[in-house]
């Protein structure tokens, strides 16, 4: 299967602290592929340095065959055309109702009559069950709701490629199945290859192909989730369980708790 | 002692050239976009109303009382060597020179300029900017420019308003309550008033300050860190920087227009 995405000895460091060192992975065309690791490991960051928003300071990011962080802005935002991106709080435009900020990315970047794009704009919400809430505004949507409008906007100009970041973060468990159910039906009915970052374990095992667990600027673990659930890493069980203690010890470092409270007497 | 003194005014100097490094690279885009942004008129006639339009009452209120309060100083002073008649001139010289561009530009800061550093700052922190890069929309083409624009023909006009406003509440108050000839204030005002030297030095004025307030309040918002405590620093530093950069720039500009050097 062709990879649409190739990183390759990727290092990326913000101030003095080390993300990512030299990481190598693939994302297939039309696979679910997940990026799973705990907070703070640099998920969404690899996202930003995959749509180009960030620049490695060392190695490659080919997307499409382009090396993304070598090209012009012209051919960098003809690639991003090709992805879309859903984001944690889904970024809808707040001077913009539901439908505007679905048809935004075609007002932008097509000259389609005014009826066509209407039929484009409510097809998508449809798709994503809030065709009735084309005129609220944002400020009046739920979480999850604001989550599937950016959804409808991701998808509005077809792309190839969409990276969710973080998509179940925070939805009460009806629209957490709903997203998981969007995910996969868009990428089984339309071919879209699909990219999570998430620390939601259950949600991304159930739906992913492919998975990579980074921590500490590496990948730790990859392969499907029967694989990982099979692991004889004890990190990785720790993370898959949820234990609060393991070889990721629950507390920070510190000194002798005893010494620390007989200090001073 | 002396080492870690130097050390930090080298940081601080860094970090300001760094600062103004930045500031000068998102003029440029701003400047290069300009073609962009003059194709969809649109959007900033929806910024003229935002920040002019919406600008005019402060503007307005506050012009009617300096020129109340220009016209009855002057008066009081004017009186004592009996040139009273002469209150037309010396409010018109006053706001058209002076005050009109120099209290629009505070005024607008406080009032538009705030707003815009802290829209920007918001839309940063929402991801809505880094929303529409993804969606391959340049936020300076689309967001920011077209504010630039709104801000660059609004600033002008917001000052001539002010001035006009002014000499009105100057006349009132000279003319309708302290009973100065009404024919000796407008007239001695148009004998003396200069459209090249007076009116349109002022305007050039009014220009530079909008370039450079609204310049500041959308790099301001543009670079703040993307949390509360730097949107609430981006609009603090966008009235400060501006009101500063307003009255340094009032100081070079009269110099140069009115210094006879």
């Amino acid at each position: 299967m062709e990879s649409i995405v190739q990183i390759r000895n990727l290092h990326f460091t913000r101030g003095t602290h080390k993300i990512f060192n030299g990481i190598s992975l693939d994302i297939r065309a039309g696979q679910v592929t997940a990026f799973m690791g705990p907070s703070g490991t640099g998920k969404t960051t690899l996202l930003k340095l995959i749509g180009g928003q960030l620049r490695p300071q060392q190695g490659t990011v080919q997307v499409f065959g382009k090396d993304i962080h070598n090209v012009g802005q012209n051919t960098l935002y003809a690639v991003r055309k090709q992805m879309g991106m859903l984001f944690q709080s889904g970024a809808l435009l707040t001077d913009l109702n539901v439908f505007e900020n679905v048809a935004f990315p075609l007002r932008e970047h097509t000259q389609l009559p005014e009826q066509i794009m209407r039929d484009l704009v409510l097809l998508k919400l449809e798709a994503v069950g809030l065709r009735g809430a084309r005129k609220l505004m944002p400020s009046q949507l739920s979480g999850g709701m604001a989550r599937r409008v950016a959804l409808a906007r991701a998808i509005v100009l077809d792309p190839s490629m969409i990276m969710y970041d973080e998509p179940f973060t925070g939805l009460d468990p009806i629209t957490k199945g709903t997203i998981v159910t969007l995910i996969k039906e868009l990428n089984e009915s339309m071919g879209i290859t699909s990219v999570i970052v998430s620390h939601d374990v259950g949600e991304t095992l159930s739906i992913a192909d492919y998975i990579y667990v980074i921590s500490e600027g590496e990948i730790v673990e990859s392969g499907t989730s029967a694989d990982l659930s099979t692991s004889s890493s004890e990190w990785m069980q720790q993370f898959l369980q949820g234990l609060s203690d393991g070889p990721v010890p629950f507390h920070y470092p510190s000194d002798n708790f005893k010494e620390d409270l007989l200090v001073g007497r | 002692m002396v080492a870690a003194t130097i050390q930090n005014i080298g940081c601080w100097a860094l970090g300001l050239f760094e600062n103004l490094g930045r500031a000068s690279i998102f003029f440029a885009k701003i400047i290069a976009a300009i073609p962009h942004a003059l194709t969809r008129p649109r959007l900033i006639i929806k910024e003229i109303y935002s920040i002019g339009v919406l600008s005019l009452t402060i503007i307005v209120v506050s012009g009617l009382f300096v020129g109340m309060v220009l016209g009855l100083q002057g008066y009081v002073t004017l009186v004592d060597f009996g040139a009273e008649e002469s209150l037309g001139v010396v409010v018109a010289m006053t706001l058209v020179r002076e005050l009109g561009p120099v209290v629009t530009a505070l005024l607008f800061a406080g009032r538009a300029g705030s707003a815009l550093a802290a829209e920007i700052g918001l839309m940063k922190a929402t991801e809505q900017l880094s929303s529409m890069e993804m969606m391959a929309v340049d936020p300076i083409k689309r967001i920011i420019t077209p504010r630039f624009i709104g801000g660059f023909i609004s600033v002008p006009l917001l000052t001539a308003i002010f001035t006009a406003v002014g000499i009105l509440g100057g006349r009132f108050v000279g003319v309708g309550l302290l009973g100065i000839d009404e024919g000796s204030y407008w007239s001695q005002m148009q004998a003396n008033v200069d459209l090249i030297d007076d009116v349109a030095n002022g305007m050039i004025k009014g220009v530079v300050f909008a370039i450079a307030c609204v310049w500041i309040a959308l790099y301001k918002g543009y670079d703040a860190m993307p949390t509360a405590e730097g949107i609430s620093l981006a609009t603090t530093h966008t009235v400060v920087n501006s009101a500063l950069a307003v009255l340094g720039l009032d100081f070079i500009l009269t110099a140069l227009m009115f210094g006879n050097f």
